[in-house]
């Protein structure tokens, strides 16, 4: 059994569909990709997949030991998080609270986790640091670190490497393999970045007015890949 | 200086004095503990609406004649705060729209009622004393002081057993829900603990006043320090310092006790910008 499966699933807020029919699903150890452009319901479809929202028809379940409250979440920045007095530390720890249950406060074990996050993404160093003094790939990291506090089952990243310079860009998508590869992390990702999505990924979901779901072979093979793949030569 | 002392031992003596202070600090504790909450989340307006509404509340009661006033005050400003939050979300009328709407409606309601139905003869002198808490900290009962310590320990209790939920709402909600906590749960309790101090407050400063008491020490606490836990601690102590000096100060120079302790922070926030700058970094 899949570890997502979403069945014919209309996304849209407010009585109004914004995508139709979306089929796909995701197996332990895929990297899928969701590509597609602004408007196209990938923000929908990600605060669906997280339970932040409900579909408007269709259904998605959980499987395979996974449970939806289970994904660990790497959102876009929002202003909020820009100038937020928080040490790097109190955010990574703070992904552990799903575990803590109804007690108040974090046990030996989650600030043991916490410590092990931060070490393994190279945060050693930055731990008590003001978050909001860190670097854009600095900052990605701690989020990244506190996802995988709270699960290291199924990571979902809203465009990772946005505003990102291209090095930072390539050590993240570099890290995010490794977690995927040496690890086992289910990645789901979101992103505008089709070449480094068809570089990594394993997967592709392509919403648009047309819906591709397939390997990356098959998506290579498809009529999507060449308007996309055309365009990336030119540039 | 020893003439200062002297004047402050004769005031001691007396209970009231006494009570204002056990009552400042206990307030400006409270507030200070959820400012940080506030000015994160940009609910910094929800505390100025809620404590409009609180007057509207007051002015209500005591139309009715009620001696004490707190209670009913206490609940109406709840479920104001209740009400406001689900609007947010729902964003039919934005949140800052509703909450003008809602904090000038209640001001204008509760003075028309007052003037409708006045209940003494000195209407500007109540009028005046509610929203700037010129006299009300100086004449509390013992009841009065009770029930508010009694709401700061509750308060204070809840904000510690909460804080590791409270941080993680308030940095990132979303990353919250979708890992299982129930954000809304906690924006609730967030909101009724917020008309819970603002109530408790506007003995202490009056209700036009309140966000002062509520916004000032976080922002100062700030431009210090660069964790959630150190900025709290440092708003909680800031606050209360603060509060302390502008009771004793206003007893001493005969001034009103709310706009004196809303001076002495927006001094501290001054001391604390500049420290902040020059020490760097933070000050940005």
């Amino acid at each position: 059994m899949a570890q997502l499966t979403c069945r014919n699933l209309t996304l849209g807020y407010d009585g109004k569909i914004v995508r139709e029919n979306l089929n796909f699903e995701v197996n332990e150890g895929d990297y899928l990709c969701i590509i597609g452009e602004n408007g196209s319901g990938k923000s929908t479809l990600m605060k669906t997949i997280l339970g932040l929202k409900s579909p408007m028809s269709g259904t998605i379940t959980y499987g395979d030991g996974l449970k939806e409250k289970e994904i660990g979440y790497l959102p876009q920045q929002t202003t909020i998080q820009k100038d937020f007095p928080a040490s790097v530390y109190e955010i990574v720890l703070s992904g552990c609270l799903s575990k803590i249950g109804t007690k108040p406060f974090y046990s030996k074990k989650d600030k043991d986790m916490a410590d092990y996050q931060i070490n393994r993404l190279g945060l050693s160093a930055l731990k008590k640091r003001c978050y909001r003094e860190l670097s854009g790939g600095q900052q990605q990291r701690v989020l990244l670190a506190r996802a995988l506090c709270a699960t290291e089952k199924m990571i979902l990243l809203d465009e990772p490497v946005s505003g990102l310079d291209p090095k930072v860009a390539d050590d993240m998508y570099n890290l995010i393999e490794t977690l995927n590869k040496e690890n086992g992390t289910t990645v789901i990702m979101i992103s505008h970045d089709i070449k480094s999505a068809l570089n990594y990924a394993t997967h592709i979901l392509h919403i648009g007015d047309d819906i591709f779901f397939g390997t990356k072979e098959e998506y290579l093979e498809s009529k999507f890949a060449n308007v996309f793949a055309g365009k990336d030569g030119e540039e | 200086m020893a003439s200062i002392f002297s004047t402050l031992s004769t005031y001691f003596a007396y209970p009231f004095v006494r009570y204002a202070l056990i009552v400042g600090v206990l307030i400006s504790l409270c507030s200070s503990l959820l400012g940080v909450t506030l000015v994160l989340k940009r609910f910094s307006f929800i505390g100025d609406g809620l404590s409009h509404v609180a007057f509207g509340g007051m002015a209500i009661a005591s139309v009715f004649k009620l001696t004490n006033d707190m209670p009913l005050t206490l609940i109406v400003t709840v479920i104001c705060a209740v009400l406001l939050l689900k609007g947010g979300q729902n964003a039919k009328i934005k949140g800052d729209a509703a909450i003008a709407m809602i904090s000038v409606g209640a001001l204008a309601i509760g003075y028309l009622l007052l003037n409708i139905f006045s209940p003494s003869g000195n209407l500007s002198g109540d009028v005046c004393s509610t929203l700037f808490g010129s006299t009300s900290i100086l004449t509390l009962t013992r009841a009065e002081v009770y029930l508010c310590a009694i709401l700061s320990v509750i308060v204070v209790a809840v904000f510690i057993l909460l804080y590791n939920r409270i941080f993680a709402v308030t940095f990132d909600e979303d990353f919250a829900s979708a890992t299982g906590t129930n954000a809304n749960l906690y924006n609730l309790i967030i909101a009724i603990i917020i008309a819970v101090i603002i109530v408790l407050a506007m003995n202490l400063v009056g209700s036009l006043l309140i966000s002062a008491l509520v916004i000032f020490p976080a922002l100062s606490a700030m431009r210090l320090f660069k964790s959630f836990k150190s900025v709290t601690v440092c708003s909680a102590i800031l606050s209360v310092i603060c509060s302390l000096i502008g009771i004793i100060a206003a007893i001493i120079l005969g001034t009103p006790v709310g706009s004196t302790i809303v001076a002495a922070d927006i001094i501290a926030f001054a001391l604390c910008y500049v420290l902040g700058v020059f020490l760097g970094g933070s000050g940005k």
